[in-house]
């Protein structure tokens, strides 16, 4: 098998846009996990069992099901009575929301950490509930789950390529449509080193910032 | 926090002195089967100062606690200021408080901590800001001269803008007797302030309160195993063992008279 570049060329503008799918969806899926992983870590710590109990039901449904059967679910099941979403949009909102499950346990272990004289002195000082969040307790917690945190956007971005299950085709789709017709292995191995470039200076960048918050 | 005492109850009768500050009417306290504090009954007069004292797990601590309502009595009610702590009166019955309530009589009150607690994401400064600024509704102006003011009075003027992790543990808790200051709290809950510190620090820290003891008209209720101070400070002691005050009268008195066989052999052991 001899490496062909001419092949390499005629891939490129579908690699340039499976690049640009797979960072938009890197993107908005870490924006909504992070996000939304939040808004279940802190519910789950709330005093009222009508919020706790869903909140638990609905996470440990989504973690403990495969990534794909949710894609299919959204793009394909959804649309029979809710909102019909693009492949991307879907591919953004399944991967986010399937990842909140996580990052929620990773805030969850931030937040049990947080000493609990910090909330009796919260209290002491007779501060609101919103204070004690957000001045006290979660500049704590989210400051040492970062490390944590960041990992799961290079698990995301290697789980991407799933999003081509409903067409959304990101750099691997792209590359797998590309070698399936011309019977070529140049696209693959081409997207292979794109996802080292992209994963380890972003490890690189989780290293340093971790060095500079966990004293 | 919910409240754990979830029964309504008979209204005590409320005959209360008026410089009664803070009252205890049959208050329960159990952890588990163990019963910490057992239809306890007292009351501290407004501008006090008074020293609990007593084996370790006789519920001192649990007093303050409940009064910082950092735990809630399984029975019995407390009162501050003539206001029910976390109980309210609905139909001539009382019944657990709403977390506003509990809030608002709390202001009141502040506490300094056996392990000083400080919030470490924020300046020293920040720390005595937070809370006047966000509660009780103070500008950034106001807050920030009462800080400043207050970080004066504990010798500490000139860490300001330092982390409280840079600071040493006797520096960290006059760091949080002044914090708590700046709430202007009626009543000071100071549980073990010292113990968690490093011998050569223990004195900057007491000087520190009796400074305030003496020159203000703040009420104190102090649990503490450092005698001297106890005996410097306080207008009353109160010896404890099982839940129980089993002894209380001057500091002169329970130091150098005590009735009970308990007290004396407590005193026996820590002095």
């Amino acid at each position: 098998m001899n490496w062909n570049w001419s092949h390499v060329d005629d891939f490129m503008p579908l690699f340039w846009d499976g690049v640009e799918l797979t960072l938009k969806a890197l993107l908005f899926g870490t924006l909504i996990a992070f996000s939304l992983g939040l808004v279940w870590a802190i519910a789950q710590r709330s005093e009222k069992k009508w919020i706790r109990w869903p909140v638990t039901v609905v996470t440990e449904f989504i973690r403990n099901t495969p990534l794909l059967v949710q894609l299919f679910f959204l793009f394909y099941v959804v649309p029979e009575w809710g909102p019909s979403m693009s492949p991307l949009t879907t591919g953004v909102v399944g991967l986010g929301l399937h990842y909140s499950t996580y990052t929620s346990e990773v805030y969850r272990a931030g937040i049990e950490g947080v000493p609990a004289g910090q909330w009796e002195a919260a209290t002491a000082l007779s501060l609101s509930k919103r204070r004690t969040w957000t001045s006290v307790i979660l500049p704590q917690a989210v400051r040492r789950v970062i490390p944590a945190l960041g990992n799961y956007v290079i698990v995301m971005l290697k789980e991407s390529p799933q999003m081509a299950a409903i067409g959304a085709l990101d750099m691997l789709g792209q590359a797998q449509g590309y070698s399936q017709a011309t019977f070529t292995y140049e696209a693959i191995s081409v997207v292979g080193v794109a996802f080292i470039v992209i994963a380890y200076p972003a490890s690189l960048l989780l290293r340093a910032l971790e060095r500079r918050l966990v004293r | 926090m919910s409240a754990d005492n979830s029964t309504s109850q008979e209204i005590p009768n409320p005959a209360v002195d008026g410089s009664e500050l803070i009252r205890f009417d049959k208050v329960v306290k159990r952890y588990g089967s163990n019963t910490v504090l057992d239809q306890l009954d007292f009351s501290v007069a407004s501008g006090k100062h008074v020293t609990l004292i007593g084996p370790s797990g006789s519920g001192k601590t649990t007093i303050l606690r409940l009064l910082m309502t950092l735990v809630r009595p399984d029975e019995g009610t407390i009162r501050v200021g003539g206001q029910y702590l976390t109980h309210e009166e609905k139909n001539g019955r009382l019944v657990p408080a709403g977390e506003k309530h509990v809030r608002e009589v709390r202001k009141n009150i502040g506490m300094v901590f056996q392990q000083f607690n400080l919030f470490p994401n924020m300046k020293v400064l920040r720390n005595l800001m937070e809370a006047p600024v966000t509660v009780l509704g103070l500008s950034k102006d106001e807050a920030e001269q009462r800080a400043r003011e207050l970080l004066d009075l504990v010798g500490l003027g000139d860490r300001c803008d330092a982390y409280p992790t840079q600071l040493s543990g006797g520096q960290q808790q006059r760091v949080a007797i002044a914090r708590a200051l700046a709430m202007r709290p009626q009543v000071l809950l100071l549980d073990e302030v010292t113990s968690a510190l490093d011998p050569e620090l223990v004195a900057g820290v007491l000087d520190v309160l009796r400074d305030i003891a003496h020159t203000t008209d703040i009420t104190m209720l102090c649990v503490t195993h450092e005698m001297n101070f106890a005996r410097d400070i306080s207008d009353q002691v109160l010896m404890f063992d099982s839940g129980h005050v089993i002894e209380s009268g001057t500091p002169e008195k329970i130091f150098t008279e005590p009735e009970h066989e308990r007290t004396r052999e407590f005193l026996g052991a820590v002095l």
